[in-house]
This record gives C-alpha cells, sequence and structure tokens, in this order.
C-alpha cells in the first residue's frame, strides 16, 4: 500500500490543471470540463483523506459533489447552447458585454 | 356640573366634524342647525358652569378637568387638561355667547354664499380651537389652541380665496402670526427651562420662588410672550395684518378680528399676570405699546372710508387700550373692556355687516349715505355700539374705559401721559365712530340707483342678534361700576379677585388704584367732554356741512395724505424688511443654492464619475480575466495563511 | 509492489491525459482524453477503498455526463476548426501558467503543513472489508447525511427545471432586425432542433 500523500499529490497536480485550463483556453466547452476536472481532484483528496482517518464520511461527500456536478453539467451546458444560439460562438471571449 | 366641562370645547368640534366631513351632502337649513345649535349648547353649558362656579366659595372658584395625557415624555407632561377659574369662565362666556350670536346672524349673512358649508365648518372649528385657548390649563395646550385660532384665521380671511386680495389677506395674517407666536414659544421654552412644567398652576406657584423679581430672565419671557400677544392680537409692530384681514366674510371679521380671536393676548397676559407682575420693565413696555398703538391706530382710522377698515383700525386701537390696561396692573380693567369691546365692536362689525348686505357688497361710505330710513333696526343698534365704544356714560364702554384710563392715571404702574395718550385716543375714537355714523346713515344717499332700489332692512336672523348684542353692550357695563359712583359694588372685580391674587403676592403691592374720589370724577368728565367734543365735529364735519371737511382736508393736506396711507407701515416694511429678505431669499437660492451647494455637489459626483470612468475599464467582460485575478488573489491570501 | 506499479501508471495516465484534455483544439478529442483521465482517477479510487465510488465514477462520470458533453458538441456542430482569433500576448500566456504553479506549490506546502503534522496518519494498510462498499455509503448517506442526500434531489430538480428553460428558451433570437419577437411556438422548437 502507497503512502496517501502521492495520492494527494496527484489530486493537487490534476486541481492545477484545470486552473491552467480555465485561465487559458477560449473554447468554453473545453473550459467547462477544466472546471469539472478541479471537482475530480477535489474528489479524490477528498477519498484520499477518508482512507487515511479510515472515516466513510468522505465518500458521502464524493456522492453529493458528484451529484453536485451533474446538475452543474446539465446546467452549463444548457447555458453554453443558449450562448452559442445568441452569438454562433464558443469562445468564452466573445461573452463579454457585461461589461462597462 | 363640572364634569361636563370638556364638553363646552367639544360641542363645535363635534360640529364640525359632522359639517366637515359631510361638506356638501348635507342640506343648508341642517348645516346652520348644527354649527349654531353645537356653539348654542356650549354657551348654555357654560352658562351652568358659571353658575356653579359662583356657587363655590370665592377663594376655591376652580375647576379642573384631565382628559387624558398627550405627551408623557420623562419628566415632561403635557395633558389634554382643561381650567375653569373666573377669568377662563368670563371668557367662554363671551367666546361662546358671542360666537353663538354671530353663528345665528352668518345663517342670514351668508345665505346667497355657494359655500355655506365650509363657511360654517371653518367657525365651528374656530370656536373649538378658541375655546380651547381659554380653557386650557397649560401652557403647550393654550399653544395648541392659539395655533388653531390662527389657523381658522387664515382659512376665514382666505375664505373667498378666488379673490387674490383675500388670499394674500390670509397669508400676510398668517405670516405675521408666525413672527409672534415664534416669540411665544421661545417664552415657553424659557419657562419650561426653568420651572420643569407649563402647567399655569405650577408656573403661577413657582414663578416667583424661581425667578428673581424684576430679573432679566423674567422681563425676557414676559416680553417674549408679549410679542406672541402683539401678533395675536395686532399691536405695534404686529398689526399691520388686521385691517387686511378685512377680506374675510364680515361676520368673521366680527367675531375673529374683533370679539374673540385678537383678544387671545390680553387673555393670554391676565393669565400669566403672575410673570408680568414680577417683571416691571416688562409691564411698562406692554403699556407704551399699548397706548401707543391705541393712538396710532385712532388716528389712521380717521380717513378710512372703507367701513370695515375704520372699525378694524378701531379694533387695534381698542385692543391697545386692553394692553395699556394690563401695562399698568389693571388686569381687571383689561378683561372688562375685552368684554365689553367683545359685545359693542362684534354688534359694530354685525351692523357694518348688515350695511354691506344691504348696499349689494358696497363696502366704500363714500357712496352711502341716508340709509337711516332704509335700515333703522340696523342704524338703532349701530348708534347704540357707537355710543358705547366712545364711552358715553350710562353704555357699557364708558364703565370700562374710564376704569382703564383712571388706573393708567393712579395705578403705581401708571403715569399721566398715558392718561393723556388715552383720553386723546377717546376722543378720536368718538370722531371717526360718529364720522361712520354720519357719512352712513345721514345726509343724503350717494349710491347708484339700483343700489338704492335694492336697499333693505336686513332679514330678521340678521336684526335678531344685533339686538341683542345692542342690550348687552348697554348693560354689559353695569357688572363693573366704578366705586365712586355712589360707592357702588364692582362685582367683576370682585369676580376677577381669585385670579390675580397670586400676581399682586408676587409683586407685593396692589395694583389698584389709589387716588382721591374726586380726582376720579374729575378725569371722568374731562374725558367725556373730550368726546362730547370730538362728537359735535364729527357732526359739524359729515353731516351740517360736508364742504368745511373737504377745505380742512385740503388744509392738512400733507397729514391727510399720510393718514390715508396709514403712515406708510406697509410701505416701510416692505422696504426694510419684506424686501431685503426677498433679496436675501434670492441670494441664497441664485449663489448659496445654486453655485455653492449645487456646484459642491455635482463637483463631488463628477469628480467620483472621472475616477470610476478609469476604474471601470479593469472591467472587462472577460470570464477568463476575472478567474486569473480571482486565482492570483486565492495565491496571496494563501501566501498570507502559510508565511505571513 | 503491484499496488505501486499500478498507482504510478494510473497516476501517469491521469495526469497526462489531463494536460491531453486542456490542449487539444477539437473538444471531442479533448472529451475523450477526458474520459480517459476519469478511468484511471477511478482506479485510484478503487486502490484507496472506494469501490462504489470508483463505479460511479465510471458510470455517471464518464458513462453519462460525458456523454452529454458529446451530446453538446455534435448538437452545436464544432469540429475544432472554429477560428477562435487570435491569442492573447505571451507574458499574460506564462503569467497564467506561473500563477497556477504557485498555486499548486502552495498547495503542496498546505498539505504538507496540515496533514503531515497536525493528523495523526493511521493509515491501515488493508482496508476493513465493508469500507466504501454500497451499504456502508448508503447507511451514511441514509442516516448522517440524509437531509443533504434528500436536498440534493431539489438542487437536481432546478438544475432540470433550469436546464430546460435555458436551452429551450421559446424566443427566437435569429429573427431578422426590425421584425417583433413572437413567441415562438413548438412547430419553431422543433424546426430549430
Amino acid at each position: 500500500m502507497l503512502s496517501i500523500p502521492a495520492y494527494i499529490i496527484v489530486a493537487l497536480v490534476l486541481f492545477c490543471i484545470g486552473t491552467i485550463g480555465v485561465l487559458i483556453t477560449r473554447n468554453i466547452i473545453i473550459l467547462f470540463m477544466s472546471i469539472e476536472l478541479m471537482l475530480n481532484a477535489a474528489n479524490l483528496v477528498l477519498i484520499a483523506f477518508s482512507r487515511a482517518l479510515n472515516l466513510m464520511d468522505g465518500h458521502a461527500f464524493v456522492f453529493l459533489v458528484l451529484t453536485v456536478a451533474a446538475a452543474e453539467a446539465a446546467v452549463g451546458l444548457a447555458m453554453v447552447i443558449t450562448l452559442y444560439r445568441n452569438r454562433e460562438t464558443i469562445n468564452i471571449d466573445r461573452f463579454n458585454i457585461l461589461k462597462w | 356640573m363640572s364634569e361636563y366641562l370638556f364638553l363646552v370645547p367639544l360641542l363645535p368640534f363635534i360640529g364640525f366634524l359632522i359639517n366637515g366631513l359631510l361638506l356638501g351632502r348635507l342640506p343648508r337649513p341642517v348645516v346652520s342647525f348644527i354649527a349654531c345649535a353645537s356653539v348654542g349648547l356650549s354657551f348654555v353649558i357654560a352658562l351652568l358652569l358659571f353658575f356653579d362656579l359662583k356657587a363655590m366659595p370665592a377663594d376655591m372658584r376652580l375647576i379642573e378637568q384631565t382628559l387624558f395625557t398627550w405627551i408623557p415624555a420623562g419628566s415632561f407632561h403635557a395633558n389634554i387638561a382643561y381650567m375653569l377659574d373666573p377669568l377662563s369662565a368670563v371668557m367662554i362666556l363671551v367666546v361662546s355667547g358671542v360666537g353663538f350670536v354671530i353663528h345665528i346672524y352668518s345663517v342670514g349673512y351668508m345665505h346667497h354664499d355657494p359655500c355655506f358649508g365650509r363657511y360654517f365648518t371653518y367657525m365651528n372649528l374656530f370656536t373649538f380651537a378658541m375655546l380651547t385657548l381659554v380653557l386650557a390649563d397649560n401652557f403647550l395646550l393654550m399653544f395648541v389652541g392659539w395655533e388653531g385660532v390662527g389657523l381658522c384665521s387664515y382659512l376665514l380671511i382666505g375664505f373667498w380665496y378666488e379673490k387674490k386680495s383675500a388670499a394674500d389677506a390670509g397669508k400676510k395674517a398668517f405670516i405675521v402670526n408666525r413672527i409672534g407666536d415664534f416669540g411665544f414659544l421661545i417664552g415657553m421654552f424659557i419657562i419650561f427651562w426653568q420651572i420643569g412644567s407649563l402647567d399655569f398652576q405650577t408656573v403661577m406657584a413657582e414663578a416667583p420662588h424661581v425667578f428673581i423679581a424684576g430679573g432679566g430672565l423674567i422681563t425676557a419671557v414676559c416680553l417674549l410672550l408679549f410679542m406672541g400677544a402683539t401678533g395675536k392680537s395686532a399691536q405695534i409692530p404686529l398689526f399691520v395684518w388686521l385691517p387686511d384681514a378685512m377680506e374675510g366674510p364680515t361676520p368673521v371679521s366680527a367675531l375673529i378680528h374683533a370679539a374673540t380671536m385678537v383678544t387671545a393676548g390680553v387673555y393670554m397676559i391676565v393669565r400669566t399676570n403672575v410673570l408680568y407682575m414680577m417683571a416691571p420693565d416688562a409691564m411698562l413696555v406692554v403699556a407704551i405699546i399699548g397706548v401707543a398703538t391705541a393712538f396710532f391706530a385712532a388716528t389712521i382710522g380717521l380717513a378710512q372710508n372703507d367701513i370695515k377698515r375704520v372699525l378694524a383700525y378701531s379694533t387695534v386701537s381698542q385692543l391697545g387700550y386692553m394692553f395699556l390696561a394690563c401695562g399698568v396692573g389693571a388686569f381687571t380693567a383689561g378683561i372688562f373692556h375685552l368684554m365689553t369691546h367683545a359685545f359693542f365692536k362684534a354688534l359694530l362689525f354685525l351692523g357694518a355687516g348688515s350695511v354691506i348686505h344691504g348696499m349689494s357688497n358696497e363696502q366704500d361710505m363714500r357712496y352711502m349715505g341716508g340709509l337711516k330710513k332704509y335700515m333703522p333696526i340696523t342704524f338703532w343698534t349701530m348708534l347704540i355700539a357707537t355710543l358705547a365704544i366712545s364711552g358715553i356714560p350710562g353704555f357699557s364702554g364708558f364703565f370700562s374705559k374710564d376704569e382703564i384710563l383712571w388706573k393708567s392715571f393712579s395705578s403705581q404702574f401708571g403715569h399721566p401721559v398715558f392718561w393723556v395718550l388715552g383720553v386723546i385716543t377717546a376722543g378720536l375714537t368718538a370722531f371717526y365712530m360718529f364720522r361712520l355714523i354720519n357719512m352712513t346713515f345721514f345726509g343724503k344717499g350717494r349710491m347708484d340707483d339700483k343700489t338704492r332700489k335694492h336697499l333693505h332692512e336686513a332679514p330678521r336672523s340678521m336684526t335678531v342678534p344685533l339686538i341683542v348684542l345692542a342690550v348687552l353692550s348697554v348693560v354689559g357695563g353695569y357688572v363693573g361700576l366704578p366705586h365712586v359712583f355712589f360707592g357702588a359694588t364692582n362685582y367683576f372685580e370682585h369676580w376677577m379677585a381669585p385670579v390675580l391674587s397670586g400676581g399682586q403676592a408676587a409683586s407685593h403691592a396692589l395694583a389698584s388704584g389709589g387716588g382721591d374720589t374726586g380726582t376720579e370724577l374729575g378725569l371722568m368728565a374731562a374725558s367725556v367732554l373730550l368726546v362730547l367734543i370730538a362728537i359735535y365735529f364729527a357732526y359739524l364735519l359729515y353731516n351740517k356741512s360736508p364742504e368745511r371737511a373737504t377745505s380742512l382736508r385740503e388744509k392738512l393736506s400733507g397729514m391727510h395724505k399720510m393718514i390715508v396711507n396709514k403712515y406708510y407701515v406697509d410701505e416701510i416694511y416692505g422696504a426694510t424688511i419684506v424686501r431685503p429678505l426677498v433679496y436675501f431669499s434670492l441670494f441664497l437660492w441664485k449663489v448659496v443654492d445654486v453655485v455653492v451647494i449645487d456646484g459642491f455637489i455635482n463637483g463631488l459626483a463628477g469628480a467620483y464619475s472621472d475616477v470610476s470612468g478609469y476604474l471601470r475599464t479593469s472591467q472587462t467582460g472577460r470570464v477568463r480575466s476575472y478567474a486569473t485575478v480571482f486565482v492570483v488573489g486565492v495565491v496571496i491570501v494563501t501566501a498570507y495563511f502559510l508565511f505571513g | 509492489m503491484i499496488d505501486t506499479v499500478i498507482f504510478f501508471v494510473s497516476a501517469v495516465i491521469a495526469v497526462g491525459s489531463a494536460v491531453m484534455m486542456i490542449s487539444q483544439r477539437n473538444p471531442v478529442l479533448s472529451v475523450l482524453y477526458f474520459i480517459v483521465s476519469l478511468l484511471a482517477q477511478a482506479v485510484l479510487y478503487v486502490q484507496l477503498g472506494a469501490l462504489f465510488l470508483g463505479a460511479v465514477l465510471i458510470i455517471v462520470y464518464s458513462g453519462a455526463i460525458l456523454v452529454l458533453f458529446l451530446f453538446v458538441i455534435m448538437l452545436l456542430n464544432l469540429r475544432g476548426t472554429e477560428d477562435l482569433g487570435p491569442t492573447g500576448p505571451a507574458v499574460s500566456r506564462a503569467s497564467k501558467y506561473l500563477v497556477s504553479v504557485l498555486l499548486l506549490v502552495e498547495l503542496v506546502f498546505v498539505i504538507k503543513a496540515s496533514f503531515f503534522s497536525a493528523v495523526p496518519v493511521g493509515i491501515v494498510d488493508v482496508a476493513p472489508s465493508e469500507f466504501g462498499s454500497v451499504e456502508s455509503v448508503a447507511e451514511l448517506l441514509f442516516s448522517n447525511y440524509l437531509y443533504p442526500f434528500e436536498l440534493t434531489s431539489i438542487l437536481l430538480l432546478a438544475a432540470i427545471v433550469g436546464a430546460v428553460v435555458m436551452a429551450g428558451r421559446l424566443r427566437d433570437t435569429h429573427q431578422e432586425e426590425g421584425e417583433t419577437e413572437t413567441p415562438t411556438t413548438d412547430v419553431q422548437i422543433k424546426e430549430e432542433v
């Protein structure tokens, strides 16, 4: 059995890749998936801690996070569809009318 | 009976509510019945209360009734409480009695007016406010009544508000009164500050212990209260509103601007006589202002041609007498004159109203004349009132005016100069009043034919009040016969004595006259003689040979012009007070408000707008840049917690 | 030993495919790489004893959510050939990488500071047999976490309503200018689809 920190390091790396994805990409769908990736990284941390502390509560959290992620995906994709319908683009930088 | 005291002011208020809330929905007879009945009932209750009071021993004549606490604030309590003592008993009888008579008169006088209901609503409200004023047992409630009558005065002066002059006159009365009320309020504040209570009983009992007699503070209080009185009672320098107030319907002039409201100042001074007796300097000021107003207004009255304006200046002049009486410490005489004046001046106004009614709303005496044969009742009743105001022995005015003159001569606060001016004023009064009588009722009719054809005696509802008041004008004086007349008892003075005992104790001296009987009779004879001479001159100039009046007028043209223009007081006020005020207001508007304040605010707003104009460019609308800033923030905060 | 190998292989696959995911132009490829990453993460889950959640991750996440992504991409007819315009200046891109790496370093420090010192690390090499099983997760969800669990149902309902309202907005925004916007009927929605 490997030590727990190894798993956590993996989770942190995944989280930062997600962050980079959010900051870098201009494709709204990839950006969206980056957010999902960050959520998953958090889930991995929860499971690792759960294992480390020998407590099942982390699993319940992860279950709830998965539900939220599913809901978020549904709403988010609906928004993407609406935005695309309005602007004919998936470039996030084009959706910038909410400014001065 | 005493538990019904609250009904006295309440009944007119109920009348006001019924007529006011159902304005325009009630037929005229009902309106007038409600209005008259409410005041009449209130008079009946006042009368019963008066007899109750009379049945009590002299020292204990006091009925108090606290309805509820109005303002409970810490140690300060203002109650809605009524107090009936000999002074307020006289006042409520005069107010409700004369008020009732005038209400009945109004039914006839206002018959043709489209705003019949509104008129009676105001009148009832006025009666309520006036009764509250005189029955209040503390300064604050009195002030409520004080402002209430001011409001009704404003409403009734401007009753015909379509007429610009009437609306202006209403505003003028209101604003001038505000100046006086300001003084009243400040005086009230000082009293509360020093004594911690506004109850009349407490204040009068505590004042001798709290204030130093003759000290600056008590003098200030008295002068400030007097300032309120000058506003309400039209004394110099705030008398300018009363002549203009004649724009209102004539019964209003009779009730508010002759008989009751304008005497509120006199009432207030008598009510607070304890304070005034402690401030001789203030007394002197009151006396000087009073006699000056009396004389000054009488001279203006000499040359007025509008019948109501003559009476208006006459009212100002007679109010001056009352203040003279108060100023020399003869409070009884002041109230006595207030009462008799209420009778004969109300009668004069109602008679004038009857004349105006008959003359198809003509008010200029130059277009009258010879009305005696058309309206005999009006003539005889007005003649009685004129004799009374002139001070012909046997009529009420003689007794009250003579008492004032005698007290102004003999009292410790008095001075012969007061007497001399008072007697000259009496002569002037007789002159202008008989001028009015002669110009109106004698000689050739100078009206046009249409008016002449229309001339008629007033209806019964108007003549009966005239007769009632004429009777009162004659007999009203006999309650206060002077001692010199065969040692007669002055019932009025005895009646009023309990109210004034506090003040006399405070000043450690009796205000009643010294002097001997011979002097009193001699002075009396002198004044009567002067009055008779004045009457003769009036007869000569305005009845027998009017051409002499014309030549006299030409000879004294400069003075005449000045008097006709009322000494240019309005113009002087306009130039010295109103116009600078207007310019100052313009300055405040154009410079202070527009340039300074608006400039500052707009400048501030502009500065914010400029700064935010630069700052808002950071809001790019790009989600990614926001996210970047967010992550940078997370990094910084985390770094702070890790290494900070 | 075999555990270690499995861990390294899965970790490398998870991180590698995540990097590939964010560096694709074509969103379809992106989604496929994300699925690969998720499968590798599921292996890590199982290694940590979370059998049930590992299964859920595969079934729900890669099976349902990412299929939804694919569906949307196909619906919008995206081919990865869209011109997204010029990228930002290099400095700005570099600073974004820098910030993210800084965040990673800091998070490592946080874990190091809290986990290794404060929390007692009682690692049991072999997990108890019921750990991570369906029964134990269900028991927790229906006892201690009953209210949050029920609340998620409301959340899901709200999400469904929101998605339907937004995606199926009854308004045609492609109408010519000047034309009044008419309330769109079912027929028009069908046309759009």
